[in-house]
């Protein structure tokens, strides 16, 4: 059930449902300041307490070191989202447990000794959650964490201290973009300590009028009051998106409809597409499909295309180091050929 | 001016390299800056920035000049060095630096009080020193009514919970 190629719930507006905890082993040095041997050490406790436990969940893990991967391979996890670029700057004394389905992965020695997150698809955030909370249990059954009665689970940056939790919620809000009404919507979250950013993370831009959704505060709130509040806000979030989708219709149905066919068309016969351009004529065209006007293509097929487009899945692709227009043209080759099996 | 990379689009990043006392200038466009990689672009706000904002207001309680003596015992670190890096050095630093941090905290996360998951196994030891807390409390009423008996079954008891604290 990968937020990639599997559908999840209210799916057509909310990509996927990640939540991240933060977590760190007792008595022994932060990351940032961590020697290579206390590293080691790290990576080998976490490493046992995943693949060394009784539970069923452990023969499902493979545990990959980051020095042993390609620069192309480890953009490959951070464009999937199961890796931060954060845990590959740390690549000499990094590492990642990741299951086969690709909706667990526990980063090791990123800025906290243990960085573990849930991604599912669609709009589920409470089951992210309750499996995470497992995972977090089997960890801490052969490890101890560094928590404090008052301050509780205590993390590298003061930031995550308390729950360690940072739920994030990613959406396709193109109405609300088109609309100009997204400014007042970020303005609006960002008032109930929630917070917006683009698809690849913190400071990243909003290509494809995709936007994370996550909570600022960490101390606190319960881990439940967290996820309510996200759960909230995004109902909310989604109900406007709808609303400024009928009112984009209403005001021109025929422009409305036009501009999507033609973003369709362009991603069906350019011979070249930059990152930018491809995510914008897809991202109409998820709109052209969630609200009907497309048929025959699903949205998954089209979550499943933007990533395989981003850079690093087309440089693995491809099979080789490619300059920017190369893989502007690999990206046209292989929208043309996907996309030419549904339509 | 065209960008120096791809030759296509206008250059709106200027771009300044300097290896060695030996300078070089680039002019990209925006894309291309990008893509090299070797350098981070701006990274709008975040809330690290806020955090270090935060520190940097200095309403703490130490002078700044004294900052840099205040130490973590255990990992080494003093407050100068956490301000530079925004990054604690181990759990105790959270205790060493209590008194400027806690302020700051309060600030960036609105409370200094965890409601959340308790950890298991530290939630066990909380409970028994919470409960040894409660005992001895006891104890010390014991001694002073003269309930001796009480008071024996009393340090009976803690001995036992301690013993047990002891092999958490």
């Amino acid at each position: 059930m990968s937020w990639i190629n599997e559908s999840g719930p209210y799916n057509g507006i909310v990509m996927s449902s990640r939540i991240r905890i933060a977590r760190n082993i007792a008595g022994l040095p932060f990351p940032s300041i961590a020697n290579r041997e206390v590293s080691q050490k790290v990576v080998d406790m976490v490493r046992k307490s995943i693949l060394e436990s009784n539970s069923i969940l452990s023969r499902d893990f493979d545990f990959i070191p980051l020095k042993n991967l390609k620069d192309v391979e480890k953009y490959v996890l951070v464009e999937k989202h199961l890796i931060s670029p954060d845990l590959i700057e740390r690549a000499e004394v990094a590492a990642a447990l990741i299951n086969h389905g690709e909706q667990i992965s526990i980063m090791v020695n990123e800025e906290d000794h243990i960085r573990m997150q849930c991604i599912f698809p669609g709009f589920q955030v409470d089951k992210a959650w309750e499996l995470l909370n497992k995972v977090d249990d089997i960890v801490e059954e052969s490890i101890e964490y560094s928590f404090d009665e008052n301050l509780g689970y205590l993390t590298s940056c003061p930031t995550n201290v308390g729950t360690g939790m940072r739920a994030s919620v990613m959406m396709h809000l193109p109405g609300l973009v088109a609309t100009n009404y997204i400014n007042s919507v970020l303005h609006t979250i960002s008032k109930v300590g929630l917070t917006a950013r683009g698809l690849y993370g913190e400071g990243s831009e909003a290509l494809g009028d995709i936007y994370q959704i996550s909570n600022q505060i960490t101390l606190g709130p319960s881990e439940e009051e967290i996820i309510s509040n996200i759960n909230i806000a995004v109902r909310q979030i989604m109900e406007n998106e709808k609303m400024a989708r009928q009112a984009l219709v209403q005001s021109s149905k025929l422009e409305f409809e036009d501009s999507i066919w033609r973003a369709l068309g362009i991603l069906t016969h350019a011979r070249k597409l930059s990152l930018q351009e491809f995510m914008s004529m897809l991202s109409q065209v998820r709109l052209g499909v969630d609200m009907g006007i497309i048929n025959g293509i699903d949205v998954v097929t089209l979550n499943e295309l933007m990533v395989k487009c981003q850079p690093a899945h087309l440089q693995a692709y491809i099979g080789r180091e490619a300059n920017a227009q190369e893989l502007d043209v690999a990206r046209a080759d292989r929208v043309r050929k996907e996309l030419s099996k549904v339509t | 001016m065209l960008c120096q990379q791809c030759q296509k689009r206008a250059a709106t990043v200027h771009f300044t390299k300097i290896v060695n006392n030996h300078k070089t200038e680039l002019y990209l466009c925006e894309e291309c800056a990008k893509q090299k990689g070797d350098f981070k672009m701006f990274v709008p706000f975040s809330i690290n920035d806020l955090l270090t904002g935060f520190l940097d207001m200095g309403k703490t309680a130490a002078p700044v000049g004294n900052q840099g003596l205040i130490r973590c015992k255990t990992c080494g670190m003093d407050f100068m060095q956490f301000r530079k890096l925004g990054r604690l050095g181990c759990q105790d630093c959270y205790k060493y630096f209590a008194e400027e941090l806690n302020p700051v905290i309060k600030r960036v996360q609105g409370s200094i009080k965890h409601n959340g998951k308790v950890p298991r196994r530290a939630g066990v030891g909380l409970r028994l020193e919470r409960q040894i807390q409660q005992l001895k409390a006891q104890l010390q009423k014991a001694i002073e009514t003269e309930a001796f008996e009480e008071a024996a079954r009393l340090r009976d008891q803690i001995r036992e919970l301690e013993k047990q604290l002891g092999h958490l």
